[in-house]
């Protein structure tokens, strides 16, 4: 090799590895900016809304005295900007404060919570995406016949309607009424003392153990919360599925497949879907941060004890707190999840590989 | 003879050739309309939200009770019937007079929401397409890191701080609403900024405020006005889970999610009392959406198969 | 013409139903084909890719395709079940697109797409269907094949592109293949490169060819034959060395409007369209 072609190499080399630092640059910039807005935005709601955030910490029957302290310890006598640098430090330590309605740190029982949530919104998913991404791809194909239409109503629907009514509807027909599913909560009473949790997912936990007594329990309290969310789910993965395949089947290259003699099954499954994949992923990963967000509804109505219940019952108590930890530790794992669904589309997808 | 006249007419709108900017606009008008119009299901969706505006505005003659008094004694908790068609709740009230009221306050967060939202949107997104250079990066990345945030569980917050009641919600839900607009608003305005007829207005001398104002923000309008539709469904379900977890409309306000929250306590036992607003709720939102998929299709035909 | 008619037809006729009405977008136009170079040319929408992709049956699902012949090889075309139709696809009868960068499928590397239609019609192993293609990208003379193979549509330039459309369609062996303005999208350097393999694969393999183009200088020195249509009809069919004896005022429309070297034009022609033509 001639030095002007190694020349050229290492510089391409260069140019490829300067590419790729300002990508990753670029996501360092949006990842950090979105999380401090997001601390910012919290702040502004429990420090500078409220009139006096200690009262609305404490709420309007604490002692003097502990107001005192507590604003003080707060921190309230700095100047704002410090009182704001504070509050990051606490919270990227996981330190938001202690919650007023069940006296421990708010962290500690966010931890307690979290698997509940994960869980359900998990379940929710796998539901939608199994079913919904072939009701989409069957709607694409077929498109104008009875399934499409069937794909349109649902989407329409689940667009429209509020979920937690869907949820109290759910509840009279199938718990009430049918008695097929058994009433909200995560588990049996006789159960919460039997049986230790590990991961604190409890279908993975009972399964593990081989306690299928508890297996089926579990399954029988979160299988309607967990069918209403992907219901929800469902009505958008199949809608936007089907616009993706759509598009898909209308390029070039799907004629081109053809004209190679390919089955219709191939030219729908191996390259349509192969390539309405690729924003599929983001899709799905919104949906997920959907179910997340949507938890506060959800697990209100089926008492399911996570961090949405969480919120809502922090709420009617004037917990203020607890109501912002919550939100930064949704509002992160929402933000996480965008972001990461991002990075992953640029996996997915050949063309952005090299930029 | 009369459907030569309508033949005429239809010819004249659809003119190739328009003699004047008034036949070229009523023409495009006509045009839009009439793929409106063969989708039958945003017209079902527009007879909705027709619907509902009369029934807002008629609220006093529709309702055959008081949607805030009830009688206490003799009618709590009645299954429908013909004196009370949707049964009553457990103060006694109807809940149908109280499903009619409660329009009044869909519509009154609907419109306050976008007329809040929007604007907000228009104005970022303008600005910052129109400035460029850092005035867009910074505005650009505030829009972003809001449309990043969970919206739900913002409002949440907001409202936990702000107190609950209505106008808080309404609030709240505008602040987490605006983003999209901004980006549509700056995209607009992009593909505007460098035409030649902005650049005959720079020439005359108008300030950039007044470019802005009154040459830009006009042309962003129509594609605000679709995507604004297309979000009063997610408006007013937003508004309605805010009434439910209590932080929006407070009793005794007949506001639909208040409502299924207080018929929540009877829901195994007398499921109207929430299941009749929430129905309410389910056929606005889709009112709302079908207008909003109609309008998209009919002013953007690309889009059509989406 | 040379040896066996390969390809019959007659009478071939292609309506889209739409709201206005219904478009016909080819009228009755009839042609055959041996192992020869038939060359089609036309204006814009005068339904050269429609007759292209009738043969073909890649016609749109809501298109009605009738003919009083339409038959490949004895085969009944429009009488043939999907299923055959299908075999004869990517194995007997194949078809390049115009533009390499929408006709390949972005997601897959180009070696798979091309073992693909390989395997699609022969029982063949991986390794196999693997040297098979790679010899066949060396026919369309790409230099470093077994790094070709592995790379994405979008890391190839656009006469690349084509080559492996080309390796693509041609690995299975057909005896007839329909180009479709195959080179419009690629730069002219690259054009005549590409079309010189596509016309030495064509002779070493003794394939009938159809190629559709609207560059009537183009075929009438690439092809054997030319028909020349218009508002979906043959207005004209000949041979290429007599296309300057043509007859019908559209084809001199057509030869008038090609810029010569050494003759200055002022006005610059305009093509003449007369609705007599197209009745
Ligand atoms: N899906 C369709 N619906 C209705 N009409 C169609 C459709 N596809 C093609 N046509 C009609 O068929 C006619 C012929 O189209 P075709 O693609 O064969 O033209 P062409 O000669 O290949 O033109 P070009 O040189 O631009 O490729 C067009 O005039 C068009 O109006
Ligand atoms: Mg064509």
């Amino acid at each position: 090799m001639s030095v002007a072609e190694n020349q050229a190499t290492a510089e391409r080399g260069g140019t490829r590895a300067v590419a790729v630092l300002s990508s990753i640059g670029r996501f360092l910039v949006i990842a950090v900016t979105t999380y401090l807005g997001l601390l910012a935005v919290t702040f502004f709601i429990g420090r500078v809304i409220p009139i006096d955030p200690v009262l609305a910490v404490l709420g309007d029957r604490a002692p003097a005295n502990v107001v005192e302290r507590t604003r003080r310890e707060m921190g309230l006598d700095l100047p704002l900007i410090e009182q704001f640098y504070i509050y990051v430090k606490n919270a990227l330590n996981g330190d938001f404060g202690t919650s007023v309605l069940t006296t421990n740190p708010v962290m500690t029982d966010i931890r307690r919570a979290f698997p509940a949530t994960i869980e359900l919104a998990t379940l929710g998913t796998l539901i939608g995406s199994v079913i919904g991404v072939p009701l989409g791809v069957l709607a694409a194909v077929r498109r104008g016949s009875l399934i499409d239409q069937i794909v349109r109503i649902i989407g329409l629907i689940g667009y429209s309607v509020p979920i937690f009514w869907l949820g109290l509807l759910g509840l009279v027909l199938f718990y009430a009424k049918l008695q097929w599913v058994a009433f909200p909560a995560r588990l049996d009473v006789v159960y919460e003392y039997t049986f230790t949790p590990i991961t604190g997912f409890y279908l993975l936990d009972a399964a593990m153990q081989g306690q299928w007594d508890v297996f089926y329990d579990a399954f029988r309290h979160i299988i309607l919360p967990a069918s209403l969310l992907g219901y929800f789910s469902l009505a958008y993965i199949s809608r936007m599925t089907r616009s993706f395949m759509l598009n898909e089947l209308s390029q070039e290259y799907i004629v081109a497949a053809r004209a190679k003699g390919l089955s219709e099954r191939r030219i729908v499954w191996a390259h349509a879907l192969r390539n309405a994949a690729v924003p599929m992923v983001t899709v799905i990963a919104l949906s997920y941060a959907g179910l997340l967000e949507g938890s506060v509804l959800t697990e209100t109505v089926f008492s399911w004890p996570g961090i949405g219940l969480y919120i809502t019952n922090s709420l009617q108590n004037a917990d203020m707190n607890a109501v912002l930890g919550g939100t930064i530790v949704i509002g992160s794992v929402f933000i996480a999840i965008n972001l990461f669904s991002d990075l992953l589309y640029r996996v997915l997808d050949p063309r952005t590989k090299v930029e | 003879m009369s459907t030569e006249v309508v033949q005429s007419r239809r010819d004249w709108l659809l003119s190739e050739r328009p003699a004047s900017r008034m036949q070229a606009r009523l023409g495009r008008a006509y045009v839009t309309w009439r793929r409106f119009s063969a989708n039958r299901l945003a017209f079902v969706g527009l007879l909705i939200i027709i619907a509902l505006l009369l029934v807002a505005a008629f609220a006093d003659v529709l309702a055959p009770y008081s949607p805030t008094f009830g009688d206490l004694k003799g009618s709590r908790l009645l299954a429908p019937s013909a004196a009370h068609w949707f049964g009553t709740d457990d103060l006694g009230r109807d809940i149908y007079s109280r499903i009619i009221y409660g329009s009044r306050w869909t519509l009154y967060v609907v419109i306050l929401v976008a007329v809040i939202a929007a604007p907000i949107g228009l104005l970022v997104g303008t600005v910052a397409g129109y400035a460029g250079g850092w005035t867009d990066a910074i505005l650009m990345r505030i829009t972003d890191i809001f449309l990043a945030f969970p919206k739900l569980i913002l409002a949440l917050a907001f409202v936990a701080a702000l107190g609950p009641g209505i106008e808080n919600a309404v609030l709240a839900i505008a602040i987490t609403s605006w983003p999209p607009y901004a980006r549509i608003a700056r995209a607009e305005t992009l593909t505007v900024r460098n035409s030649d007829y902005i650049k005959a207005v720079q020439l005359m001398g108008a300030s950039p405020f007044r470019i802005v104002l009154r040459h830009i923000m006009p042309l962003c309008i129509s594609s605000l006005i679709i995507r604004v539709t297309l979000d009063m469904a997610g408006i007013i379900l937003t508004a309605a889970g805010l009434g439910f977890l209590g932080l929006g409309a407070q009793p005794p306000l007949p506001e639909w999610g208040a409502m299924i929250a207080s018929g929540r306590r009877f829901v195994l036992d007398q499921w109207w009392v929430a299941g009749a607003p929430g129905f309410a709720i389910l056929i606005v939102s889709l009112g709302f959406n079908l207008l909003g998929d109609g309008l998209r299709d009919a002013l953007d035909p690309r889009s059509g198969d989406q | 013409m040379s040896g066996k008619t390969l390809l019959e037809v007659e009478d071939l006729r292609i309506n889209f139903p739409t709201r206005i009405g219904q478009v016909q977008a080819v009228r009755g136009v009839s042609f055959s084909l041996g192992r020869e170079r038939l060359g089609i040319v036309g204006e814009s929408g005068s339904g050269k890719s429609q007759t292209g992709r009738a043969i073909m049956g890649l016609t749109p699902p809501q298109a009605e395709v009738t003919a009083k012949t339409l038959a490949f090889d004895g085969i009944d075309l429009l009488a043939a079940p999907p299923r055959e139709r299908r075999a004869l696809r990517g194995k007997r009868i194949a078809m390049i697109l115009q533009d390499p960068k929408y006709s390949l499928d972005p997601v897959m590397s180009i070696g798979r797409q091309i073992v693909e239609t390989l395997r699609t019609h022969e029982r063949v192993s991986k390794a196999e269907a693997r040297d098979r293609a790679l010899a066949m990208l060396e026919a369309v003379q790409i230099r470093d094949p077994a790094r070709v193979f592995d790379l994405h549509p979008h890391e190839v330039s656009g006469g690349m592109g084509q080559r492996a459309m080309i390796a693509m369609m041609l690995i299975a062996g057909p005896e007839m293949m329909i180009a479709d303005e195959p080179t419009s999208a690629l730069d002219v350097t690259v054009q005549l490169d590409v079309l010189g393999i596509l016309d030495r694969l064509v002779s070493e393999r003794g394939m009938g060819l159809i190629f559709i183009s609207h560059d009537l200088r183009l075929v009438s020195s690439f092809c054997d034959r030319v028909i020349v249509m218009y508002a979906g009809k043959v207005v004209e069919q000949l041979k290429a060395s007599e296309l300057r004896d043509a007859q019908h005022p559209y084809t001199r429309g057509l030869l008038n409007c090609m810029p010569r070297i050494g003759f200055e034009r002022h006005p610059l022609p305009v093509l003449d369209r007369k609705p007599e033509w197209a009745a």
